[in-house]
């Protein structure tokens, strides 16, 4: 079974915010929620480096473990959701979340919190797959029509990857060797150890 | 009588030593709740319009290689 997964590669990105575009026109996500941004270490400074950041999927998710109210949940696929039934926008996954990913709408004129809203990996809710309320709720279920996420698979430098993280490891691996800078770095191998085979084909030469 | 008391203490302490040795299962089952359907279902709500070509809703299998075949098209080496 896949397990869904991001990989940002901070030498390619060059800070467009397509992804940031993507994700909020796809999901229709509302003003002052951004699902998706994009971090720039040491702006300005030449050598700059920026990296897409949104949800992780953790597979043991802190969020999860702290919400009072256990709204969150897991499909097959390893992708992290959680029920807006169900949540009652304590903030507590935003406390405990080490990315900033859960994110809160501004309700009323006194900016009311409201419930929590993050990344679904385009993969909706807990509603009926690609029905009206889920779309509503949380956006495009676009796992379910056969496709991956918007914001990696319209970036344009391919700097964001976004699917199964066996075969997205195996791309970002053979682009690094192939760069032949990165690999040297203190633990490459324990975080993309050696080819899986999984589905990536040959390196041209 | 003792010799057999003491090896018991010592096998107990063993067990109590290597107790923290154990490693947690890391599997992803156990927090997947049953309400939400299978990204592969067939949904009658979802508009086939939307869903894109290559694969068959309801088929495990074929929605998993067309997640295979989105995957590479990221791929800038196969290309």
């Amino acid at each position: 079974m896949a397990r869904m997964k991001f990989i940002c590669d901070a030498e390619r990105c060059i800070e467009c915010n397509g992804c940031v575009t993507a994700c909020k026109a796809e999901n229709d996500v509302p003003w002052g929620v951004n699902r998706r941004r994009v971090v720039t270490l040491n702006d300005g400074v030449a050598g700059e480096k920026s990296i897409s950041v949104a949800c992780m999927h953790c597979s043991d998710a802190p969020c999860m473990a702290v919400c009072p109210v256990n709204c969150f949940y897991r499909t097959d696929e390893g992708v992290v959701l959680h029920d807006k039934d169900i949540c009652i926008g304590c903030g507590y996954c935003s406390y405990a979340c080490p990315f900033g990913a859960p994110q809160f709408p501004s309700n009323g004129n006194f900016g009311l919190r409201g419930k929590m809203d993050k990344c679904t990996f385009c993969a909706g809710g807990p509603e009926v797959n690609g029905s009206e309320a889920e779309n509503e709720k949380y956006g495009r279920n676009r796992l379910s029509e056969g496709k991956l996420p918007a914001c990696a698979e319209m970036c344009s430098t391919k700097a964001l990857l976004g699917g199964d993280g066996d075969v997205v490891a195996d791309i970002f691996r053979t682009r690094v060797l192939n760069r032949g800078k990165g690999s040297e770095v203190w633990g490459w191998g324990t975080a993309y150890g050696k080819p899986v085979q999984s589905g990536a084909a040959e390196v041209k030469k | 009588m003792k010799a057999g008391g003491l090896q018991l203490v010592a096998v107990m302490a063993a067990m109590l030593t290597l107790s923290a040795c154990g490693e947690r299962a890391q599997r992803l089952d156990g927090s997947a709740k049953s309400w939400d359907a299978p990204a592969w279902s067939v949904s009658a709500a979802a508009n086939p319009a939307f869903t894109a070509p290559g694969w068959k809703a309801g088929d495990k299998t074929s929605w998993q290689e067309q997640m295979r075949r989105r995957n590479q098209a990221q791929n800038d080496y196969v290309r």
